[in-house]
């Protein structure tokens, strides 16, 4: 098992680590169990958000996602957010390991996860 | 400007139990039979003698390791296919004697064993009607002998448990498991029935502890050259005389028919040199590396906080250390590692393709998320207190970088 340049400069330099106080939405998703656990903080402002960080217990391949993905989310409007697929993350990965593609759906739920727990916030 | 010194990429090698490096005196030994002497050992010219020559000079080397006779070291391609070769020739043996077709299709192991014996048990149960006892272990992964005692049946035909574990290091006690195998075999051979053999895989043993087989109850016992600083693609299988088992791989009439294949005269000369090295060297390499992996536990254990050390504390093989770093996963803490140059492992490098926890550490009764946070290093003979020092210099500041990313962590830290 290979890991792609991409994966291994994110999991060198991970972008976005941590917590951000009083966050917007909050979203967690895997399994200690699997050995995957992410937690996302998301910061939105006038329907776009403006921050995202992360905290992640998990391989490589959890690590750089959790990277990638809060990367991807910043300044992109709650719609443009929820239009991020693990297929997304993992393509701008340069790729992932088939037996780590599931790396890529924790990102997603992940992000799914915090995008809902606004929403219903804002309700 | 005078020049600065670039920092030499360090490159320290803590994986023995995955595979170590040729001997260079080893390489030495293999280095004539890829030349000269290239002759068939089954050819009757003077180019098959003296490839013939190699291989009685190498059946001597590992017999001397083993204490046994070379009649009964069979030549094969690895640890796994000694194996294979143990489990699947018991049970087609046991299966094509018409006497012992009702006899016996029971075989005892343990759920901490390598996939190298656990699959031709998986196998056989859903192919040749086996049935197989996984017998469980203690927290510190040693087979219970009570239950072995308990499980063992009229049906029994073998037992496969290994010498020493290859992710935590546990020794098993193979001399009392012998004796209750030779005291349940008492009755049986009374009755006139086929005794239960007794097969040990001691692929991580080998070069590390004493194995005398003249006087250990022991049938059947793995080897594999390239744990023992031999090459790849070599191993034996030591078959004690008399025991009735069928040949993995039938062709030739190869190791007196007991492993077709030409065989591999290099390699098995390399194994041979390996196996002298081993006798030669065994008592002063074991008590260095044993010190430099106690080093490392007792930096480990003083530097950095959550931190339990997995398998025996004293009845554990000289060079393994096994390690969960709570709260931070294993292979993020390894590719951490590898990035400063030191090649750990998590577990067992033939599960490394898994996404489950080791079931070896399951087995211990070990969570899984603190099995998801184990790593291993297996030391051997290139590490250096300097290796020590390095390690113990790095990794802290791993972990805590790992730890600070974790969301376990903080709530532990929220916890108090």
């Amino acid at each position: 098992m290979q890991y792609s340049e991409k994966v291994m400069e994110h999991f060198r330099n991970p972008r976005n680590v941590g917590e951000i106080e009083n966050p917007d939405g909050t979203g967690r998703a895997g399994n200690p169990v699997c050995g995957d656990i992410m937690e996302l903080y998301i910061k939105v402002k006038d329907g776009r958000i403006v921050d995202a960080k992360f905290k992640t217990f998990g391989c490589g391949a959890a690590i750089a996602t959790s990277s990638m993905v809060t990367q991807m989310v910043k300044g992109k409007t709650i719609e443009e957010a929820l239009n991020i697929s693990n297929k997304t993350v993992a393509e701008n990965l340069g790729g992932l390991p088939p037996i780590k593609m599931h790396c890529s759906v924790l990102a997603e739920n992940a992000l799914r996860s915090a995008i809902n727990d606004y929403l219903s916030k804002k309700k | 400007m005078a020049k600065k010194k670039m920092p030499s990429v360090k490159k320290i090698y803590v994986d023995y139990n995955s595979t170590t490096p040729v001997h260079p005196e080893v390489v030495e030994a293999m280095m004539p039979y890829y030349r000269n002497v290239f002759g068939n050992a089954s050819s009757i010219h003077r180019f098959g003698q003296e490839a013939h020559r190699a291989l009685d000079l190498a059946r001597e080397s590992i017999a001397k390791l083993l204490n046994c006779d070379t009649s009964e070291i069979v030549f094969t391609s690895g640890g796994t296919e000694s194996d294979n070769h143990a489990i699947k020739g018991i049970v087609s043996a046991a299966s094509a004697s018409s006497a012992m077709a009702s006899a016996g299709n029971h075989i005892i192991t343990s759920k901490i064993e390598h996939s190298a014996v656990l699959s031709p048990c998986k196998y056989l149960e859903n192919t040749a009607g086996a049935v197989v006892t996984y017998l469980p272990v203690d927290e510190y992964g040693v087979v219970g002998l009570q239950k072995l005692d308990e499980a063992l049946t009229d049906k029994t035909i073998l037992v496969s448990i290994m010498s020493g574990n290859n992710e935590v290091g546990t020794l098993q006690p193979v001399e009392e498991i012998g004796r209750i195998i030779a005291k349940h075999n008492e009755s049986r051979i009374a009755k006139g029935q086929r005794p239960v053999y007794f097969h040990t895989d001691a692929v991580q043993c080998a070069g590390k502890i004493s194995l005398d087989l003249k006087k250990l109850n022991i049938d059947l016992l793995s080897l594999s050259s390239h744990k023992i600083y031999g090459p790849k693609g070599v191993g034996a299988l030591f078959i004690r005389k008399g025991t009735k088992i069928h040949p993995l791989i039938h062709g030739g009439h190869h190791e007196k028919s007991r492993r077709a294949g030409t065989e591999n005269i290099p390699g098995i000369a390399g194994f041979g040199k390996a196996c002298d090295l081993a006798v030669k060297n065994m008592a002063t390499e074991t008590k260095k590396i044993a010190g430099l992996r106690d080093a490392i536990w007792q930096g480990i254990s003083k530097k950095i906080e959550c931190v339990r050390r997995n398998g025996h504390p004293e009845k554990c093989l000289s060079n393994t250390l096994n390690v969960s770093f709570e709260f931070i996963e294993g292979e993020s803490l390894l590719l951490n590692l590898d990035l400063k140059g030191i090649a750990a492992s998590t577990g067992s490098a033939c599960t490394s393709g898994s996404l489950e926890p080791s079931h070896v550490l399951s087995a211990m009764g070990v969570d899984p998320v603190t099995s998801q946070s184990s790593i291993r290093f297996s030391l051997g003979m290139l590490n250096t207190q300097q290796d020590v020092d390095y390690i113990l210099d790095v990794l802290p500041g791993i972990v805590t970088k790992l730890r600070e990313m974790s969301p376990l962590y903080k709530k532990k830290k929220r916890a108090g």
